[in-house]
């Protein structure tokens, strides 16, 4: 792949629709001995909207950690952007929001503090934040409907809100991957609408692909170009429609979800 | 330097005061800089931890025979990158190693005094602090540690600030959190040997902590918190230097009893005004 040949500070192009951004080939890990993932094959594609669903224990959060590099598998490989995920040198074209950030300390910061931390990557970390940094930092806000409560205190907004902040933090280094750990957990139906919206928008417009790890699909069912069922290996990859038509329809029963995988085993 | 300075009124008219005045500001305005970052980490205990280290190091001076600013200096940054990296390792819990590092820095610190025959009445300024005694040269290192800390956050703040917040987020976003996390804790043990002679190794971490407990209270942001923070802690030396010349009380305990006293004000006052903001948030 071509990423590979260059210099390790080569500016990577922006991903052609279509290309490959991040990579699973037979990845299984384990914790001791207790197998968690076997042999998980998984691609995201850039512009697409991939959800990756599965019960409790299934392995999801430790796959997540295994495909962006905070993990390295027992076996298999994992490919961010054509490299090993250790290799990726530009980390700000991977956008992140964890599933519970731990901002819940007594320490006030404001949506906009937390959000400008996401052109540090971009920028460099020792860069003082430019005037083009503050409008990135504002857009992003705009994408996700914040604007209005940039300067206020992150501990006074609804956990929506809150969510809505952080996804802004990954939105504001312009990445060309975002993943997302359960974002939309007991987020009220106005941050859903947004959520869905500001997606969409970085897919359309920046050609970026989603990886979105979730109980709770019926707020993007409709966008979602593929679902991948993961109960410790793949049980499932394709199409929401055919997923549909296995007897589930998405989100609308999202309790039902588990259940329907006990059968699929 | 021709101490005392003109121009200053009672109680800092005299040189010994002036002295702790400048030595007690510097320290009062930079350890709750880093104490913000220290308390949104939720380490608020490690600079008690150094501070015990100092101790041990202030023991390893008298023995090795120099000057005992030096031996805390060498002990404290050793100490902080030590808990540092075994936090990192999860070695041990955070709760665990600072116990172990607070007893036995303290109790090295004893053994060695008693070695060294300094221990003596001379030790004691090391526990509770001596700020009107702080000599010339004293003065010179806690300024020039003060700039050292002015110029790393300079450079650190923002991504000190996106690594304590959220050290998972930081990894993934290729921020460099082993290094942030170290000079956090190198920051920490400058501050602390800075502060010991004013308020001395045992409140070291209520000068750190407790201004950036008021702080939080009063301000919305976390810039505003550093500086409400580092104004509270220059206030409460100011303060606490003149009440202790007033009453001729110990000056390490008054600073610290000020900055006390200033949390107990803030947080009744913001509890005054807290139904009103309950208003605020639930009209969100």
């Amino acid at each position: 792949m071509a990423a590979l040949d260059q210099g390790p500070r080569a500016v990577s192009p922006v991903p052609s629709p279509g290309e490959a951004i991040l990579e699973a080939q037979g990845v299984s890990f384990s914790y001791g001995r207790e197998p968690v993932l076997e042999d998980v094959d998984l691609t995201v594609r850039a512009g697409e909207f991939v959800a990756l669903v599965g019960p409790n224990g299934s392995g999801k959060s430790t796959l997540l950690k295994v495909l962006l590099g905070t993990l390295s598998p027992s076996t298999g490989v994992v490919r961010l952007f054509g490299v090993p995920p250790a290799r990726v040198t530009e980390r700000a074209r991977i956008g992140y929001v964890p599933q519970r950030p731990v901002l819940d300390s007594e320490v006030p910061a404001t949506v906009e503090e937390i959000v400008a931390a996401g052109r540090l990557a971009r920028r460099g970390w020792w860069r003082p934040l430019r005037r083009e940094d503050h409008e990135e930092v504002r857009h992003a806000l705009l994408s996700v409907g914040l604007d209005e409560l940039a300067n206020r205190p992150l501990n006074e907004l609804s956990g929506g809100q809150q969510q809505r902040a952080f996804i802004a933090r990954a939105f504001a280094g312009g990445p060309d991957l975002l993943v997302l750990d359960e974002p939309i957990a007991g987020v009220d139906a106005e941050s859903q609408r947004r959520f869905r919206g500001s997606l969409t928008h970085l897919i359309a417009e920046h050609g970026a692909g989603v990886l979105l790890v979730s109980h709770e699909l019926s707020a993007v069912a409709p966008d979602l170009d593929r679902v991948i069922v993961l109960k410790r290996r793949v049980l499932f990859d394709g199409p929401p429609a055919e997923l549909a038509a296995s007897g589930v329809s998405l989100g609308i029963h999202p309790e039902d979800l588990p259940l329907w995988l006990e059968g699929l085993r | 330097m021709p101490w005392p300075i003109d121009l200053l009124p009672y109680p800092f008219e005299l040189g010994f005061m002036q002295r702790a005045l400048v030595a007690g500001l510097v320290v009062g305005i930079f350890a709750p800089m880093i104490g913000t970052f220290v308390v949104q980490k939720r380490i608020s205990l490690v600079g008690d931890g150094i501070g015990h280290l100092a101790f041990a190091g202030i023991g390893a001076g008298l023995v090795a025979g120099i000057w005992p600013i030096w031996g805390a200096l060498v002990v404290a940054v050793a100490g902080a990158l030590g808990l540092e990296w075994l936090r990192a390792r999860r070695a041990a819990s955070g709760d665990l190693a600072l116990a172990l590092f607070f007893y036995s820095g303290i109790a090295a610190g004893v053994v060695l005094a008693s070695v060294g025959g300094g221990l003596d009445a001379s030790l004691l300024t090391y526990l509770f602090g001596q700020a009107v005694t702080v000599s010339d040269s004293e003065i010179a290192v806690i300024v020039g540690l003060g700039v050292l800390i002015v110029a790393t956050m300079l450079v650190f703040r923002r991504v000190l600030f996106a690594v304590v917040s959220d050290e998972e987020w930081s990894r993934v976003a290729g921020l460099p959190v082993g290094l942030v996390n170290t000079v956090l804790a190198v920051l920490v043990a400058v501050s602390v040997v800075a502060a010991m002679r004013i308020v001395g190794v045992l409140l070291i971490a209520a000068l750190m902590v407790l201004p950036v407990a008021s702080g939080q209270l009063l301000a919305r942001s976390f810039r505003a918190t550093i500086r409400w923070s580092s104004a509270i802690g220059g206030l409460s030396v100011v303060v606490g230097l003149a009440v202790s010349r007033f009453w001729g009380l110990a000056p390490g305990g008054t600073i610290v009893l000020v900055a006390a006293l200033a949390f107990a004000g803030v947080a009744l006052a913001r509890r005054g005004a807290l139904p009103r903001l309950r208003t605020e948030r639930s009209g969100l």
